[in-house]
């Protein structure tokens, strides 16, 4: 321990910089924006309304429709990056983590370029794939012979939104693929050695010996996963536009709180209705990290070597 | 024998499925890709064709570069993400310092209140932001952007580069401390060089969300002058659906910047993610 001085100048200068900037642009708007929420607009003034725009939102049909229609969309955007992405992803690295597979770095590399792009490109990349104009996609299936499965799915209301997320998860499957990959290494070689010892091989060990030792990682997998799905929106609106089309088939939280606040087409901006589904989203997000804090990463079991 | 057959049955089915996942993964950019090099005729006509004299036309980059001022906005998007990369690199390190190397009362629960921007995204706070940058006259302006930028990196490079922190040996700075450096010496001469591959880490990390961000951009900064490149993108793309060779050849445009970036560092990346294992 080094000397003890009064008081220690450094460590206020060494913390300033990183604690004012993050309290100024994340903390205190944070905070302003669940603050703006409960004021609204009576002719010019802004006026305390307490929890009314929360009742509005809620409860009245012009706007509770669309929330509702929002959150739901939203859940099944992440359903489908749990049951679809994050499957991938374990699949992908256990394969990777193999000793003795050849070309692993290449493999590693290639999947994941599409999770560098932006949205912007990835959005209008699959657009034009699965555009009927162009068709790629048609003329793919017509090789094999599938051709009458195709439909336009980014028109149609019943597949847009899933069409979407499938994209969504063709974008990031390399995050959880790097994750569990990672976790996959840091496994020590006595512990797979004395499975062999003990017959334990290939998708026994797997799922006997691997799965139970990552599961943390992809408890990790899943918040981030939760987290980042119900805070989407850049692919929504660069593919469907802010109207989330056809019909807001696949609007989801971002998409509208960006309607809201800003308005669209005849409907004027509102930043007051916009802090409540803010603020919504902040207690989703809050409850969901809760469940998984309190809930579910107190029951996994760590194993430590 | 049959043990060996089997192993090597397996590795074909391993190779198999990862051939086909990075087909998947590579396809949509290879289409574009070559198809930004063809004629409008030959992108209809035969869209999995290769690029080759027969069909080969330049029209769409030439469309592009007198339409859209994408030179500006490439440097724009340079711009904010080297500054905002050095001041969370900078100023997470600092803070990451003082966190991991000093006790003091308050110290885990500084953590914890940095922590907390890794959970809860910087997103929700859109509305008082603009409030604020309306307030300080900062719309339309890159700083603006740096800022808010800043502050989203923060929380993950507080958090990883602490960890590292952590590991740098006490007697190193103590035997500094006895030579009688300064505390900013010590951070500045002998621990931020010995943590350069977490700040690797941490620089990769920080910048992709960056350079793909379309919401801050398309809020604080939707002028002509401080558009990014993925702003300007997809404005330009926007204006020209209908003209397939102009649209291709600004996604090829906006593809490769960061594909090479990425085959450049794509080792340091994955030993960076891949970075936990060794301990």
């Amino acid at each position: 321990m080094a000397r003890r001085k009064p008081f220690r100048w450094h460590i206020g200068v060494f913390l300033a910089p990183a604690v004012l900037v993050y309290t100024a642009i994340m903390i205190i708007p944070l905070f302003g924006t669940l603050n703006l929420s409960l004021f609204n607009l009576e002719g010019q003034n802004r006026i305390f309304v307490g929890l009314a725009n929360f009742a509005t939102l809620f409860g009245d049909p012009r706007w509770s429709d669309a929330f509702w229609n929002a959150l739901g969309n939203n859940c099944w955007f992440f359903i489908i990056h749990m049951i679809v992405q994050n499957p991938i992803g374990i699949l992908l690295a256990a394969l990777l983590s193999s000793p003795r597979l050849r070309m692993a770095a290449f493999y590693r590399t290639a999947i994941f370029i599409p999770t560098i792009l932006s949205f912007v490109i990835v959005g209008f990349v699959w657009k034009l794939i699965l555009s009927p104009i162009w068709g790629i996609a048609p003329g793919m299936l017509d090789a094999v012979g599938l051709k009458f499965l195709f439909a336009p799915w980014l028109g149609k209301e019943e597949y847009a939104l899933t069409t979407l997320a499938l994209i969504s998860v063709w974008q990031f499957v390399g995050i959880p693929m790097m994750l569990i990959y990672a976790a996959l290494l840091s496994i020590p070689d006595d512990v797979i050695e004395a499975a062999e010892m003990d017959g334990l091989t290939g998708w026994a060990q797997f799922w006997k010996i691997k799965l139970p030792l990552i599961l943390p990682s992809i408890g990790i997998i899943s918040i981030l996963t939760f987290v980042g799905n119900f805070n989407a929106f850049d692919l929504i609106y660069v593919a469907q536009g802010a109207l989330a089309g056809p019909d807001f088939s696949t609007d989801i939280l971002g998409t509208f709180l960006y309607r809201t606040f800003f308005g669209f087409q005849l409907q004027l901006g509102d930043p007051y209705m916009g802090s409540a589904i803010a603020t919504a989203m902040f207690g989703i997000i809050l409850v969901g990290v809760c469940i998984y804090l309190f809930g579910i990463q107190t029951r996994l079991r760590r194993y430590q070597f | 024998m049959s043990k060996t057959r089997s192993h090597a049955g397996r590795s074909i089915a391993a190779h198999a499925i990862l051939i086909t996942y990075t087909l998947i993964a590579l396809f949509p950019v290879f289409v574009i890709v070559i198809n930004s090099f063809k004629s409008r005729r030959a992108i209809f006509a035969e869209p999995l064709m290769p690029p080759m004299p027969g069909n080969w036309d330049l029209v769409g980059y030439t469309t592009v570069l007198e339409q859209g001022d994408f030179f500006q906005y490439f440097l724009n998007s340079m711009t904010v993400t080297v500054a905002s990369l050095f001041f969370v690199l900078l100023f997470g390190a600092m803070a990451a310092f003082a966190l991991s190397e000093y006790r003091f009362r308050g110290n885990l629960l500084m953590g914890l209140y940095l922590a907390l921007g890794i959970m809860i995204p910087i997103r929700l706070g859109t509305v008082a932001i603009l409030e604020l940058m309306v307030s300080a006259g900062l719309v339309n302006t890159l700083t603006a952007l740096i800022l808010v930028y800043t502050a989203q990196g923060l929380p993950l490079a507080v958090f990883i580069l602490s960890e590292f922190m952590r590991s740098v040996s006490d007697d190193l700075k103590n035997a500094g401390r006895i030579d009688g450096l300064s505390e900013y010496r010590i951070f500045f001469t002998l621990v931020l060089p010995l943590v350069r591959p977490a700040m690797a880490t941490v620089a990769v990390f920080t910048m992709i969300p960056i350079w793909n961000d379309l919401w801050f951009p398309l809020i604080l900064a939707p002028s002509e002058e401080t558009k990014t490149i993925t702003l300007g993108s997809q404005v330009f793309i926007g204006q020209f659906v209908t003209n397939w060779n102009a649209v291709l050849a600004a996604l090829s445009l906006a593809i490769v910047p960061v594909l090479v970036l990425y085959l450049i560092f794509s080792r340091q990346l994955i030993r960076g993610i891949t970075a936990g294992a060794v301990k």
